[in-house]
């Protein structure tokens, strides 16, 4: 589900996030004032949003569309930590472009790159940043809880996961269980980040 | 030599309300060694930006070859991929030098070019730094690569902006014998851009003086230096210009 989540995020952050460092237009600063708000935003708020979103009595979840996910299962956890994230993952990649020579751009186009190849080469060479932002989403979804508990309910083998878990063990006095839990959760975000560390390659390096 | 490749028409360049270039009219012709001189400011960088169709002119006409440029009419990925630009201050991907060579052969989706990248890394003197990291080279060895990247297209036109400039006179000699060679024997049509009038006697056939955007003269090298028509290239020629 974090996966997915995360995915989701990816998808939708590095394009939005390399549009806003790379180009320029009316309401840009606009765009990214509500991104920097979305970078910050307190998790349960967008659950609470969500929740709201998708109710049934709500603006989406009263359509019954087939599309919408109903409150409740995973599906609504991945959209509440896909809002969270892709700020996240926007943000980052934006800073990351921004800090590309802007020279690049130029030459690679007159190399014969196509706009699309001239954007591919500036996230290339903006990698190690582009990938910090992918980390820092994936940071953000995996240590949420409110809003997952919010929009998931918590419910157990559905939409239970380790952080609502953790909480739910703690309430219940199962100390050991919940730190049991913590570790699980600290050494998938170790071996995620490690992972995400070697795409970066030797660009650390430099 | 006569045939003409680029004809420029009343092109201008605005950015905002500034207008940094006006050229009533220019022909660069197929197989010379245009040099574009003047003082900084004067609207070269701009000209080359256009020539390789980096920017639109804000009015006028860029005719090269059959297809006709202006405003509203891009130039086609094909036309734009005859012409290539070697920038004063080249910015290199971060990869090796060979992979900085190859790129532009990998924008057109060619994979089988590595006869002709260390053809190209030999005859600038690369070879053994070819799986160098290319942002680790001096500036003599970063301005080689972007010649080396822009040679392996084999471009139509090559446009040359200042490529010696800062460089020790090891390295200018090196890029005056390639520019000089790819002009004799590929044929390569090169607007370069200098600030140096012995380097634009040395190489070009013809030279034209850029002064606040517009041409004041175009003429054949040895009656540009010797024989000048307008009185500010007689001023620009004795280095009495102030810039």
């Amino acid at each position: 589900m974090s996966g997915i989540a995360l995915a989701l995020s990816t998808v939708i952050g590095i394009p939005l996030g390399a549009a806003l460092g790379l180009t320029r237009f009316v309401g840009r600063r606009l765009v990214i004032a509500v991104m920097y708000t979305g970078m910050g935003f307190p998790p349960v708020v967008v659950g609470l949003f969500v929740y709201l979103m998708l109710s049934r009595s709500g603006p989406l979840g009263s359509l019954g569309l087939d599309a919408i996910p109903e409150l409740f299962t995973p599906a609504a956890m991945v959209v509440a930590q896909t809002i969270i994230a892709f700020p996240l993952v926007a943000g980052f990649t934006m800073a990351a472009v921004m800090g590309v020579d802007p020279n690049l751009r130029l030459q690679v186009l007159g190399l014969g790159a196509t706009a699309w190849q001239a954007t591919w080469a500036i996230l290339a060479e903006a990698r190690t940043g582009v990938i910090v932002s992918v980390v820092a989403g994936f940071g953000g979804i995996i240590s949420e809880v409110g809003a997952v508990m919010l929009v998931g309910g918590n419910i157990e083998h559905s939409t239970r996961v380790l952080t609502t878990a953790i909480v739910l063990e703690t309430r219940k006095g199962n100390f050991e269980l919940a730190i049991a839990l913590g570790i699980i959760l600290l050494s998938l975000s170790f071996f995620a980040n490690l992972a995400m560390l070697r795409l970066q390659g030797s660009s650390l390096n430099e | 030599m006569n045939e003409s490749l680029f004809r420029l028409r009343d092109v201008t360049r605005r950015y905002g309300s500034r207008q940094v270039l006006s050229i009533d009219e220019l022909e660069i012709r197929q197989g010379e060694i245009l040099a574009l001189v003047g003082p900084s400011g004067a609207g070269k960088s701009t000209l080359l930006r256009l020539l390789n169709f980096l920017e639109p002119p804000s009015q006028g006409t860029i005719e090269f070859l059959d297809e006709q440029i202006d405003p509203d009419r891009q130039p086609s990925l094909e036309l734009r991929r005859r012409v290539t630009t070697v920038f004063q201050r080249p910015v290199l991907l971060r990869r090796s030098v060979y992979q900085n060579v190859r790129y532009g052969l990998q924008l057109r989706g060619q994979r089988d070019g590595a006869g002709q990248i260390d053809r190209v890394l030999e005859e600038v003197g690369l070879v053994d730094l070819a799986q160098a990291q290319a942002r680790t080279l001096s500036g003599g060895e970063a301005q080689r690569v972007a010649l080396a990247r822009a040679m392996v297209l084999e471009p139509d036109v090559l446009l040359m902006d200042e490529p010696t400039a800062n460089l020790d006179p090891y390295n200018v000699g090196l890029i005056e014998r390639i520019v000089t060679r790819l002009n004799r024997e590929a044929g390569t049509t090169t607007v370069l851009v200098t600030h140096n009038v012995f380097q634009a006697r040395r190489l070009a056939h013809r030279v034209a003086l850029l002064l606040e955007g517009r041409i004041v003269e175009v003429a054949d090298v040895q009656a540009f230096f010797e024989q000048p028509s307008d009185p500010r290239t007689a001023a620009f020629v004795r280095g009495e210009m102030v810039y």
